[in-house]
C-alpha cells in the first residue's frame, strides 16, 4: 500500500544526502541573518534578548522559504511528477512523503542549530525547550503550506517570487504562535496555549495541505 | 480495450482538434501520426488522464478513466517527453525508484536484468548525469522488461536517440507485448523496422 510513500521518501533523502551542498546553503543562510542583527540593532543584550525570539523565527521562515521552490521544481522539468501522478496511489501520500524529506533536510537542521543561535542573542536558557519545541512544531506546517505554494507557482516565469508572496501571509499566524510562545514562556504565562495552538495547526495542514497540493500539482501538469 | 469517442483539446486558446474518435483492441498497436504542433503529444497526455479533454469520453474497460483512475492507472504505462531520470541517482537507482513509485516491488535482480538486457550493463552504477541522451533513454525504456503486466504502453517519442539495433530491439519488444494481448499507442516520426506494419492515426485529419 505504501510502496509510492517510502519509495519517494527514500528517494528524496537520498537526493539531500547526495546533493547536501543546497541543504548546508540553506542552514548558512540561517545562521548568517541571525548573526546580522547584532550588528544592525547594536550589541544590547537586553534589546537583543527582547527580539530574540521572533528573529529566531523569522529567519527560520525565510530559510524555508528559500529551500522551498526546489520541492518539486526537478521533477517537474525531468518528468518524474508525470510519473508519480500516474501511479496508483493517492497523491497526497507520496506528496506527504516529499514533505517529510523535505522538512528533515531543511526544517530538522534549523531546529537543531536554532538553541546555539539562541546563545548567540542571550535568550534565557529556561525558554530553550519552548524555543525547540516551537519549532518543531512550527516548521512542518510552513514545509506543507509551503508545498501548496509551490505546486502552484511550478513552471511559472517568476515563480520563485510569486511563491514568497504567495505564502508569506499564510505563515503569518505561524510565526505569531511559534515566536509567542517562547515569549509566554519568558514573561512567565506559560507556552501551553500556543503551542496547542501550533499542534492543532499541524494537525490540521497534515490532514488538508496534502490533497490541496496534489490538486495544485494536477493543474500544473495539465 | 481503449474507446475515446468526440474528444476535443484545448490548448491555451486553441482548439488542437475536435470530435477525434479510437479503438484500441488488445494485441493492438497503433501509431499516432501528424505534423509537429499538431497534438499528438497532448492525445496521449489525455489519454493517460495527466491532461483534462475539453470536450469527449476516453474509456478503458467501458469506464470512464476519470472514474476508474486508479485501476486504469495500474495497467498503464505512459512514457513521456521527458525521461524520469534524475542526474544524481544511477541508472538502476532511477529504475527502481520508477518501479517502486509505480506500485510495482520488484527485486534488485530483475531491475539489473532489465538494465543489462538494454544494453547497460556497464553503466549501473555511474550518476545519469555522465549518461549519454540514448542512455538515459533507455534507461527509461528498461521499464518496458518490467511492465509486462500493464496492459496499455503508451509512448512518446521511444525511438529518439536511439541506435539502429536498440530501434530494432524495442520494435520487438513491442511487437512481443501485443502478441501477449497488450496494447501499444506511440507516436514516432522515424519508420520504426515492425515487422507488420502498424495502424496509422492521423491527427491532422481532425485539426480545426
Amino acid at each position: 500500500m505504501l510502496s509510492t510513500f517510502s519509495a519517494v521518501l527514500r528517494r528524496d533523502l537520498l537526493l539531500a544526502w547526495r546533493g547536501r551542498a543546497d541543504v548546508l546553503v540553506t542552514l548558512a543562510f540561517f545562521v548568517i541573518v541571525v548573526c546580522l542583527f547584532p550588528f544592525g540593532v547594536g550589541a544590547e543584550p537586553n534589546l537583543l534578548r527582547a527580539i530574540a525570539p521572533g528573529v529566531l523565527w523569522v529567519a527560520a521562515l525565510l530559510a524555508c522559504l528559500l529551500s522551498l521552490h526546489r520541492l518539486f521544481a526537478q521533477d517537474y522539468s525531468d518528468g518524474t511528477l508525470e510519473q508519480l501522478l500516474l501511479s496508483s496511489e493517492p497523491a497526497a501520500l507520496w506528496v506527504t512523503a516529499k514533505v517529510l524529506a523535505f522538512w528533515l533536510s531543511t526544517g530538522l537542521p534549523v531546529v537543531v542549530v536554532a538553541p546555539a543561535l539562541a546563545q548567540l542573542l542571550d535568550l534565557e536558557q529556561g525558554a530553550l525547550p519552548v524555543l525547540v519545541l516551537s519549532l518543531t512544531l512550527g516548521t512542518p506546517i510552513l514545509g506543507l503550506l509551503g508545498a501548496v505554494g509551490a505546486a502552484l507557482t511550478l513552471g511559472l516565469r517568476g515563480g520563485g517570487m510569486l511563491l514568497a508572496l504567495l505564502v508569506l501571509p499564510l505563515f503569518v499566524p505561524v510565526l505569531i504562535f511559534g515566536a509567542g510562545a517562547v515569549e509566554a514562556e519568558l514573561s512567565g504565562s506559560g507556552a501551553t496555549a500556543h503551542l496547542l495552538l501550533l499542534g492543532g495547526g499541524l494537525a490540521a495542514s497534515l490532514a488538508l495541505a496534502p490533497w490541496a497540493c496534489a490538486a495544485a500539482l494536477r493543474i500544473s501538469t495539465d | 480495450m481503449l474507446e475515446v469517442e468526440h474528444l476535443a483539446c484545448l490548448k491555451g486558446d486553441r482548439l488542437l482538434f475536435r470530435d477525434l474518435a479510437l479503438r484500441l483492441q488488445a494485441g493492438e498497436l497503433l501509431r499516432v501520426a501528424g505534423a509537429n504542433g499538431v497534438g499528438k503529444t497532448s492525445l496521449l497526455r489525455l489519454v493517460t488522464g495527466l491532461a483534462l479533454p475539453e470536450a469527449g469520453d476516453i474509456r478503458w474497460s467501458a469506464r470512464c478513466i476519470r472514474r476508474e483512475r486508479e485501476a486504469f492507472h495500474r495497467e498503464l504505462l505512459y512514457l513521456g517527453h521527458a525521461p524520469a531520470i534524475n542526474d544524481l541517482l544511477s541508472p538502476l537507482e532511477n529504475l527502481r525508484f520508477a518501479c517502486a513509485a509505480a506500485g510495482d516491488e520488484l527485486s534488485a535482480a530483475a531491475c539489473v536484468q532489465a538494465l543489462e538486457r538494454i544494453g547497460l550493463a556497464d553503466q549501473l552504477d555511474l550518476p545519469a548525469r555522465v549518461l549519454s541522451q540514448g542512455q538515459r533513454r533507455r534507461v527509461g525504456l528498461a521499464r518496458l522488461f518490467l511492465s509486462a503486466r500493464r496492459k496499455l504502453w503508451v509512448l512518446d517519442e521511444p525511438f529518439t536517440a536511439l541506435d539502429v539495433k536498440a530501434v530494432a530491439d524495442l520494435a520487438q519488444a513491442l511487437t512481443e507485448h501485443c502478441a501477449a494481448g497488450g496494447m501499444v499507442m506511440l507516436t514516432t516520426h522515424q519508420d520504426a523496422p515492425f515487422a507488420v506494419p502498424p495502424r496509422v492515426l492521423d491527427v491532422g485529419a481532425y485539426a480545426c
